[in-house]
């Protein structure tokens, strides 16, 4: 299937469309500059912990963020930047997060993806994979008790994620509860080092959609048109009340789990398949071909994108840093508990 | 009029259920059946559409939970027992306890864990996890032992902005009665000594305290008199009352049904050695169910948790050091 997809399809499109598309264009230019300048400064030894990035990812993320509006909940997982930025995440957050400054809102507790702004819909995932679906799906109960009917939910995940005993509980539960919710299932082949042949073993994940009981859908994740149009469709069904739309893409890791991974393990000869094709390499043909931009106007872009990054990096770098004389060290909200604490 | 303590369960939560719009219900058979020990019981005819069936999905129901309470409402999570609450336990004590500390929005759900033996119940219904939630910041454990106490206590679990677990003791359900539910109580988080003694200190919670009272009954009668704290919530723990039982009586015998590992026991008598160790006269001691799966037959049942006897028998010893 995804071969057919190789020669960019010449249609005739619609203003919206175009518009869509650059937008998330443009939000998977500024993902894609941001994790080059993430990976640069934690080889400068800048940041502490782990990188993760979504290189090869962006497309999807990026259409699916951009589905999203304002009141809807969005818990994405750790290759979503373009998704984050697009669900209105201020670059200058990201880099004081990843730096740990004491202005973030994570304070320095948390560190790189693990970040989210939950008041404004925005999910901070935790490491263990599958369990924030359920909480997303959690959230959505409690907009139907508030006769909130317009929003939707959407998280991601990958296909290791799909193994999880919290990926089958929550999805199910939300097909018991008939919630909008959008589960993106990112295939990216690997989980960490473990090929697809020895994470599950039915022909597509897509398939179990129909055990759930849900809508399914599938895209190639290295072609944004085909993101945006799979990703319009399934968050549109979602919130016009057809239940939980589960959708599944395809796509490859172009990066190490981590920066720390070289992907050694990974087969190399996947990079010369669709499957292998970067979506902004992809995107950016796209665009030309259809007279949407030319060399200039990209390059015009991806030097707005740059110029923005420095500059957030330059203003999170003199944030002040966590540090344990400012630190409260009290893990509870409520006052009392609180207070007995800070008193001792 | 007579209330049981799982009555005063329920009665919490159709108060709580009426007094704020925030609060819903969530957990496996919990609806029109009313719970697997009616501890829901007509809650869903009352408040139809806020008492939600779950299906058998622990870290999806408190996961769920953990979403809700993000947009604002105030959850409560029936376990069917507390033994099936470790099927969500990456939920709790990864998710809600941290949820606060990562971010600055509070995690305001109240998890019930229906817990301890009764005969016949075996490795799987009967266990008592309060030391395993314990260990986790940013969680509130309480150990109610009284009818009083498990009404106002959830009634404050349901206010407090984190995540409560509450540990309900199956044991006392309907074995407690009472005459009426309290207007006032001691705050949730303040110890009571329920019996007064200058010969020595037990420290009990839950269904221990009742253990524990009757071993004091016992003493009495021997001319030993026996102090006895209800600990009542256990984290955070009232160590002022009980250093200041320790202080009148110089002996401190801890009391738990949990397993002995580094348990509830373990923290009371190591935050006394480490403060209090000059009010001591003997060394402190403890008493826990034993160290092995909780078994079925109640021959064996009978004795792997602790009873008054061989409560009296430890004081006893205690005592005459």
């Amino acid at each position: 299937m995804l071969d057919t997809l190789k020669q960019p399809k010449r249609e005739v499109v619609s203003p919206v469309a175009r518009e869509k598309y650059i937008d998330a264009f443009n939000w998977m230019l500024l993902a894609r500059t941001t994790e080059e300048k993430l990976a640069s400064l934690w080889r400068a030894g800048k940041i502490s912990g782990g990188v993760y990035l979504g290189k090869g990812q962006e497309a999807i993320s990026a259409a699916l963020g951009i589905m999203l509006k304002s009141g809807d909940i969005f818990g994405p997982l750790i290759r979503d930047q373009a998704g984050r930025l697009a669900f209105g995440e201020s670059l200058i957050d990201v880099f004081r997060v990843h730096f740990g400054s004491r202005t973030s809102l994570s304070r320095g507790r948390e560190g790189n993806v693990h970040r989210g702004n939950p008041r404004e819909g925005y999910q901070a995932m935790i490491s263990h994979l599958g369990s924030l679906i359920s909480v997303v799906a959690g959230a959505l109960v409690a907009r139907r008790f508030k006769g909130d009917i317009s929003a939707i939910g959407a998280t991601t995940i990958g296909d290791g994620g799909t193994s999880t005993g919290a990926f089958h509980e929550a999805i199910n539960l939300a097909a018991v509860e008939k919630l909008p919710l959008v589960v993106v299932v990112v295939n990216n082949q690997y989980a960490y080092s473990t090929p697809n042949s020895r994470q599950f073993a039915c022909k597509d994940l897509v398939d179990r959609a129909v055990g759930y009981g849900v809508e399914g859908h599938s895209l190639d994740g290295t072609d944004l048109r085909d993101c945006l149009e799979v990703l319009a469709k399934a968050t549109e069904r979602a919130r016009s009340g057809h239940g939980p739309q589960l959708v599944v893409g395809s796509c490859l890791r172009l990066t190490g789990h981590a920066e720390h991974d070289d992907a050694s393990y990974m087969d190399k000869s996947l990079l010369h398949t669709a499957l292998g094709r970067d979506c902004l390499k992809v995107a950016e043909t796209y665009l030309q071909e259809h007279h949407w931009a030319d060399e200039a106007l990209l390059e015009n872009w991806r030097k707005n994108a740059k110029q923005r990054v420095e500059d957030a990096v330059a203003d999170a770098q003199r944030d002040p840093l966590a540090d344990p004389d400012t630190e409260t060290w009290c893990p509870y909200a409520t006052p009392r508990i609180a207070e007995a604490l800070l008193v001792r | 009029m007579t209330i049981t303590y799982l009555e005063a369960i329920r009665e919490a939560q159709e108060k709580a259920l009426r007094d704020d719009h925030r609060v819903y219900i969530y957990g496996q058979d919990v609806g029109a059946f009313g719970g697997a020990f009616k501890a829901t019981k007509n809650l869903a005819k009352e408040f139809p559409g806020r008492i939600l069936d779950a299906p058998i999905s622990e870290d999806a129901m408190v996961g769920s939970a953990i979403g809700a309470a993000i947009e604002g409402m105030r959850p409560i999570v029936e376990m069917q027992f507390a033994d099936f609450s470790v099927v969500a336990f990456n939920q709790i004590v990864n998710q809600a306890a941290t949820l606060y500390w990562r971010t600055q929005v509070a995690c305001p759900i109240t998890i019930r864990l229906p817990s301890g033996g009764n005969p016949g119940s075996g490795p799987f219904h009967s266990q008592c996890l309060e030391s395993l939630y314990s260990h986790f910041p940013g969680l509130v454990v309480m150990t109610p032992a009284t009818v009083e106490d498990a009404y106002t206590m959830l009634l404050e679990a349901v206010e407090i902005d984190d995540p409560v677990i509450f540990c309900e003791h199956k044991y006392l359900y309907n074995r407690l009665k009472s005459d009426a539910l309290p207007e006032t109580n001691l705050s949730y988080d303040t110890a009571r000594v329920v019996r007064f003694g200058r010969d020595l200190t037990i420290v009990a919670y839950s269904a221990m305290v009742h253990e524990a009272l009757a071993a004091a009954d016992q003493l009495h009668k021997e001319n030993i008199e026996v102090e006895v704290v209800d600990l009542r919530c256990v984290k955070p723990l009232d160590l002022k009352t009980v250093m200041g039982s320790v202080a009148r009586t110089a002996r401190l015998l801890c009391v738990g049904e949990s397993w002995p590992w580094g348990g509830v026991n373990a923290e009371v008598i190591a935050s006394v050695a480490t403060s209090g160790f000059h009010l001591l006269d003997a060394p402190p001691q403890r008493i826990n169910s034993k160290d092995t799966p909780i078994p079925f037959h109640p021959n064996l049942w009978g004795v792997h948790k602790p009873s008054s006897q061989v409560i009296a028998a430890a004081a006893r010893r205690l005592y005459e050091w």
